[in-house]
């Protein structure tokens, strides 16, 4: 969210990256103030927080794919998989594992292999980077509707896989008692680590040779670009960001089963990217925080209410038809997302026509 | 003279249907030439099949004596053949600055001369350079495709039906800048044209395509005045 350089506006830039930090630090204390201090609102909320901003680089990876690249993938929670049972595997202590594989013992060769997070969340990122490597030969020669079908197909694949790899997955029972040990403080450095990535790839030609597949195929092969190598440079990224995020969910929850990375995951990604925007980055993230912090602060609706002399029963699930609701209109009217596919800037959110400004830069814009 | 491009004996198929059938025809530097014919006369998949959008499977293509049947596009590109596609493919949502700097995609040295360069051949652009290439005019974007082949600094650029769709003031606007780049630049220029009267006009040589065939070839101004092609393509106004 400071995609905006303007000299004018760096002190407001900075002052609010000060105090998002200064608030990731808060929800959920990290080094000496661990412990010390309680998250100021509550556990609940430092854990939504917490997942917003992994679904966010779940949102980013996603659109870079559907956004940028112009390719409709609907592979995330395959590659999030990955990511979260190579963390898995690598942070569970070895007895810990002993106690989770109880129907099935693990197979020998993870048994005794434990490594830090950090190590287990980029070694989940290259499985997921290799997985679609793998998948992107075949997938990426489709368009369209057919590579949504046959990413979404590739995606289920790996479900079905960890459901049945009894000894390496545990199966269906999934894997709990994993360390959760991953600080608001390290989600939001990768987020931003990830964001910083992503506006500097979109300003160099790499970046616009993505957007010109996006825009026009023809036009971008004549102008010499190799599309296949475009798409599957794109996609590779994706898988990786995907993994780490897949792995850092993991951490999160503290334990995972082949159910949560469902296809109902793919559209839960999609729709943040669509509500934010497709093709901006700034989109992308406030979509996700959107979506993850809407599904909670819409629980209300779930439960009983009495207005006056109306008694309204709670019927659960009420939440996602409102939910649903609320995202058609927000559709309706933005049609294209609530950033389009521009980036957050201060002197569109002041209304500031910044027209003037632009043609000054020139070259640069 | 000295043929920089060679196409010889070329045959294309879209599935069983044979789109080229026997393409022969030599584009020598620094020359204009121009390809014209009827609809489905097999034009456009001649520049498709040099630019590699489609793959000929019988037949030659040599560019300076080398062999370009096996290359990909990005390597026809980088041979500086650079084909602007019918039909004005801009990148909509991009701005036209960024459309320039596509067209230079596999340069590595500095482009701003060239961006100068098109700004002086197209002033329109030069103002236009933030606006999303979307919102220009049919003969802006058209101005772009061609300013955008350019920004590759071509040594042979291939235009498809450059006039698609403009009004007549604009056509005399696009076809006054293909003579200035091949005159100022020394750029070989490729020419496929409907309107056949315009492009003979400018057209150091010419070829006539019918179904996938050349029928008749020669100097521009001997074809039009050749009475096959008068009464063919270019109707009774031009006599």
């Amino acid at each position: 969210m400071k995609t905006d350089l303007n000299k004018k506006y760096l002190p407001l830039t900075i002052l609010c990256i000060i105090v998002l930090f200064a608030l990731v630090i808060l929800i959920d204390p990290v080094g000496p103030l661990e412990g010390k201090i309680d998250p100021i609102f509550g556990l609940y909320v430092s854990r939504i927080i917490k997942i917003s901003a992994v679904y966010a680089i779940c949102a980013l990876s996603m659109n870079m794919v559907n956004g940028f690249t112009g390719l409709f993938s609907l592979g995330q929670p395959g590659f999030m998989a990955i990511g979260a049972y190579t963390c898995a595997l690598l942070t569970l202590t070895p007895e810990a594992k002993q106690a989770v594989f109880y129907l099935e013992p693990i197979a020998p060769f993870l048994a005794n292999i434990h490594a830090p997070f950090i190590v287990a969340m980029i070694v989940g990122g290259i499985f997921a980077a290799i997985g679609a490597f793998i998948i992107g030969f075949p997938v990426l020669r489709l368009k369209g509707d057919y590579l949504a079908i046959a990413s979404l197909g590739f995606s289920e694949i790996i479900r079905v896989i960890c459901v049945n790899a009894q000894s390496i997955t545990n199966g269906a029972n999934g894997i709990n008692k994993i360390p959760t040990d991953i600080t608001a403080l390290l989600i939001f450095v990768v987020l931003a680590v990830v964001t910083i990535f992503m506006l500097v790839m979109m300003k160099t030609s790499y970046g616009r040779a993505l957007l010109s597949i996006r825009e026009d195929e023809v036009a971008a092969q004549a102008m010499g670009i190799n599309l296949f190598k475009h798409k599957m440079i794109a996609f590779v990224i994706s898988g990786f960001l995907a993994g780490i995020a897949g792995a850092m969910l993991a951490s999160i929850v503290g334990a995972i089963d082949p159910k949560q990375f469902m296809f109902t995951l793919a559209y839960t990604l999609l729709l943040m990217v669509v509500l934010g925007g497709q093709g901006s980055i700034s989109g992308s993230i406030v979509g996700a925080f959107i979506v993850t912090i809407a599904q909670e602060v819409l629980r209300f609706v779930d439960e009983p209410i009495n207005i006056g002399p109306i008694h309204y029963p709670g019927i659960s699930g009420m939440r996602m038809v409102v939910f649903s609701i609320l995202l058609m209109c927000i559709i309706l009217f933005w049609s294209r997302g609530i950033f389009g596919n521009k980036e957050f800037s201060w002197n569109r959110l002041f209304g500031k026509k910044a027209k003037s400004k632009l043609k000054k830069e020139g070259g640069e814009a | 003279m000295k043929n920089t491009l060679e196409i010889k004996d070329l045959y294309v198929r879209y599935g069983g249907i044979e789109a080229l059938r026997g393409v022969s025809m030599s584009i020598p530097e620094g020359k204009i030439i121009t390809l014209v014919g009827a609809n489905g006369a097999g034009k456009s998949t001649t520049l498709r099949s040099i630019s590699k959008l489609v793959k000929p499977y019988k037949g030659s293509i040599t560019y300076n004596d080398e062999e370009l049947l096996n290359l990909s596009p990005k390597e026809i590109v980088e041979r500086g053949i650079i084909h602007v596609p019918e039909g004005r493919h801009v990148f909509p949502d991009m701005t036209v600055l960024e459309n320039l700097k596509i067209g230079a995609y596999l340069r590595k040295d500095n482009i701003k001369p060239d961006i100068e360069y098109a700004h002086k051949l197209f002033p329109i652009l030069k103002d236009r350079s933030n606006q999303l290439a979307g919102t220009l005019s049919g003969g802006e974007q058209q101005m772009l495709a061609v300013a955008r082949g350019l920004m590759a600094k071509p040594k042979v650029l291939m235009m498809d039906e450059p006039s698609l769709g403009l009004a007549p003031l604009i056509i005399k606007d696009i076809f006054s800048i293909i003579e200035r780049v091949n005159k100022e630049e020394g750029v070989t220029i490729l020419l496929i044209e409907q309107n056949a009267n315009a492009a003979l006009k400018i057209a150091d040589y010419g070829y006539v395509m019918e179904t996938g065939t050349i029928e008749l070839e020669g100097l521009g101004s001997d074809l039009r005045n050749n009475d096959h092609v008068k009464e063919l393509y270019l109707g009774r106004a031009a006599e």
